[in-house]
């Protein structure tokens, strides 16, 4: 009886088991078709319609640019650049999908790759008859100079992306030129800023021999003078193992000294990178290696940057390094503009770079905008090692009369530029 | 034949027990999200003691409510999912999975769906709420970030941080059916609770834009100036508002302050100092406190809102996110 009556309940839940899971089924097919039906429904309308109007950025560089050494790149020494900069500009393209919408436009870029230094002029004239107005430059110094001088008078702009050189935003500077790669003077400062917070005032620098090793020892000396921190010694080094040359080629011997930190000029990094460790007294190395003033870092985790340099990784397979922040900062700064005024004038454009309505995003935090006096991006410069970003200058408790940014770098009232 | 009849019935009472969710309204309980613990602190509603620290994914950020507030919706950023807490049993008991870099979110009126900003992607995902699964994408400015559905159901509204904009997204045809600039870096929503006003903030921008849903027109500008910063150091992330209207608190991110904005007149009332980088506030239902997450101070801010000030603050995880109150 009792089994009976079980066997006969075991038939009931099993029917009520297969009703249940046919009303389930049921319950799924219709959230399935209902899915798809939404799904056919997808007509987004896409940022940048067809019949958008193309506003196009220029982009120069040179084929045999000597900073781009497969050697070099291969070498990963700190601060220097681990490809061409034209991945960041590209990167800035899907950011400003939307920035033309009111005017019914949509960016794109047009890449001019010089062979040689004497067709620089002709890609930039054939740049500039397709009606391009606005262009990065990715050129060394000198070759930047010529260009912005020889379109001085004509209705054209350019962004330096990777030339670090204080006197292009000094005596040689050029109302045509914007910079938004830091000068070698504001990552100087901001390392004397953050060497002075920590009270390591006593500084032996160690300068190698090329004209560019010269430029970041100016800059070092200069901030150090501005913030307070004494060089207890300069000292020349050569990249040799010539035993004849150890007291230039040898860290331990070069390194002797009572200082607290020791500064390193080299715009190659090849020597700088040898020295950390093998230093006669447990100094801690500034400058080209250790402890390094930096645009951009990999590792910045604040003010949306690690979303940043995930995109960047996702499309480059390397780590975004200063000069291709700069470009794309560049190209930000351009659209934000046309974004913000509402217009594609030239004038109106530059105007609103310089003007103090201008608030860039520049992923680092603070509002960034141009120098009115040199055209020179102020940003937060980040302090940086191998793996982390120690700090971000300017160091709390440096402060600016009007904007705590211009405590790094070329101030108004030391600037040498007029336009 | 009876017998059969209860046995089933008995059967089905059991059945039905088993699957109706748990009821746990009003606990009281706090949830603090933490990115860098990988967890959801659990504080308690009257001596804000710690109840429990939940596990999640990694990285959870922005909480909300299921429909009837018997779990917490928690995306997790790195986990790739939204995680989904049990408020009775306080642990994650299911997940929405393979969402790539989920944030902020919200629920569709009727429940059905949620909207989610995919930061990586550019893009406003809709997951089906029943299913888990995403049914529909729509691509906006890059990292989006703030979400809100209009109360009548009938649009989405999206900060993109990098576009500076609010896209409204027409959730009838899923397309986009206005771009509205505001000041850069938009984050958050709130909306006043006669509809006729969206507030957004704009972190760099040191502002509230204020948005007219019909025309989808920027009517006015607040922006906030508490004396001795430079504009710079004054970055409005979140905001929530009083019931009846009158009040908004806005946090102010860098200055270490919440805002107390009159909605009728636009006026603010009073910088309230609390605790560093000051990202999201929650109120509590009578409104009688606010609680401000402070992101870089590993803390929450209590304040007595009649009084206008701090009575306490309470440790929780590593860089704090947003709280939700079960009361």
């Amino acid at each position: 009886m009792i089994k009976h009556e079980s066997k006969s309940l075991n038939i009931k839940i099993l029917s009520l088991k297969i009703r249940l899971t046919i009303v389930s089924l049921t319950v799924v097919l219709a959230a399935f078709t209902c899915q798809t039906a939404i799904a056919d429904k997808s007509n987004n309308t896409p940022a940048s319609k067809s019949d958008d109007k193309v506003f196009n950025i220029g982009f120069i560089e040179l084929k045999k640019d000597p900073r781009y050494k497969k050697n070099t790149l291969f070498a990963r020494f700190m601060g220097q650049a681990l490809g061409r900069p034209y991945a960041g500009a590209a990167l800035a393209l899907k950011e400003i999908k939307f920035h033309g919408t009111e005017l019914g436009i949509s960016f794109d870029l047009q890449h001019a790759v010089a062979k040689k230094e004497k067709d620089i002029s002709t890609k930039v004239d054939e740049l500039y008859s397709d009606g391009i107005r606005f262009i990065l430059v990715d050129l060394p110094a000198n070759e930047l100079t010529e260009l912005t001088k020889k379109y001085s008078t004509k209705d054209i702009v350019f962004f330096n992306i990777s030339a670090y050189e204080t006197e292009l935003r000094q005596s040689q500077c050029q109302s045509n030129l914007f910079h938004t790669l830091p000068s070698h003077a504001m990552l100087a400062d901001a390392l004397g800023q953050y060497l002075i917070s920590k009270k390591w005032r006593q500084v032996l620098l160690l300068e190698g021999p090329l004209a560019e090793d010269k430029l970041l020892t100016e800059a070092f000396t200069a901030a150090a003078k501005r913030y307070g921190l004494k060089i207890t010694d300069k000292r020349p080094f050569e990249l040799s193992n010539d035993p004849r040359k150890r007291e230039k080629n040898n860290v331990t011997l070069i390194s002797n000294g009572d200082q607290d930190v020791i500064y390193v000029a080299d715009s190659q990094g090849e020597f700088a990178r040898n020295t950390p460790y093998q230093t006669l007294n447990p100094n801690l190395i500034v400058g080209s290696e250790g402890l390094t003033a930096s645009a951009w870092h990999w590792a910045w985790d604040r003010h949306g940057a690690p979303q940043l340099e995930k995109r960047f990784e996702k499309k480059n397979e390397r780590p975004m390094t200063n000069i291709d922040w700069a470009a794309w900062m560049a190209v930000k700064a351009i659209a934000g503009a046309i974004q913000s005024t509402k217009s594609t004038e030239l004038k109106t454009i530059t105007r609103h770079l310089t003007s103090d309505k201008n608030l860039l995003d520049t992923f680092k935090g603070y509002a960034s905008s141009f120098r009115p006096w040199n055209n020179q991006l102020r940003q937060p410069i980040l302090l940086t090692t191998h793996t982390w970003v120690v700090d971000r200058a300017p160091i709390t408790g440096f402060l600016h009369q009007t904007n705590n940014l211009d405590t790094l770098g070329i101030d108004q009232r030391n600037s040498q530029c007029k336009f | 034949m009876n017998k059969q009849t209860l046995s089933l019935l008995t059967l089905l009472i059991f059945l039905l027990t088993f699957t109706l969710p748990s009821q746990a309204k009003g606990t009281g309980y706090i949830f603090v999200s933490s990115e860098k613990d990988n967890s959801v602190t659990v504080l308690d509603g009257k001596n804000y003691s710690l109840v429990k620290v939940i596990e999640t994914s990694d990285r959870p950020r922005h909480l909300a409510f299921n429909h009837n507030q018997t779990q917490v919706y928690a995306s997790c950023g790195d986990g790739e999912s939204i995680d989904i807490i049990d408020i009775a049993k306080l642990e994650v008991t299911d997940q929405i999975e393979d969402i790539d870099d989920p944030e902020a979110f919200d629920f569709s009126p009727d429940g059905k769906y949620i909207y989610i900003s995919l930061e990586d992607d550019g893009a406003l995902g809709v997951i089906d709420t029943a299913s888990k699964k995403m049914v529909q994408t729509i691509e906006v400015g890059e990292e989006p970030e703030g979400v809100m559905a209009s109360p009548d159901g009938s649009s989405v509204y999206v900060t993109s941080e990098v576009a500076n904009m609010v896209h409204v997204v027409d959730t009838s045809t899923w397309a986009l059916k206005a771009n509205i600039l505001v000041g850069k870096r938009p984050r958050r929503f709130a909306m006043t609770p006669d509809n006729k006003e969206l507030w957004v903030t704009s972190e760099l921008d040191s502002s509230i834009s204020i948005i007219d849903p019909k025309s989808n027109t920027v009517t006015q500008v607040v922006k906030f100036s508490p004396k001795g910063f430079r504009p710079e150091d004054v970055t409005p992330v979140g905001i929530i508002m009083t019931a009846d209207g009158k009040t908004a608190y806005v946090t102010m991110g860098r200055a270490n302050r919440v805002a107390v904005v009159d909605i009728p007149s636009r006026e603010i009332k009073k910088y309230i100092l609390v605790g560093e980088r000051a990202w999201n506030a929650e109120l509590n239902r009578d409104e009688s406190r606010l609680f401000v997450v402070n992101g870089l101070s590993d803390d929450v801010s209590i304040i007595d809102t009649t009084k206008a000030r701090v009575i306490k603050s309470v440790p929780v995880g590593r860089v704090p996110y947003m709280a939700l109150i079960d009361d």
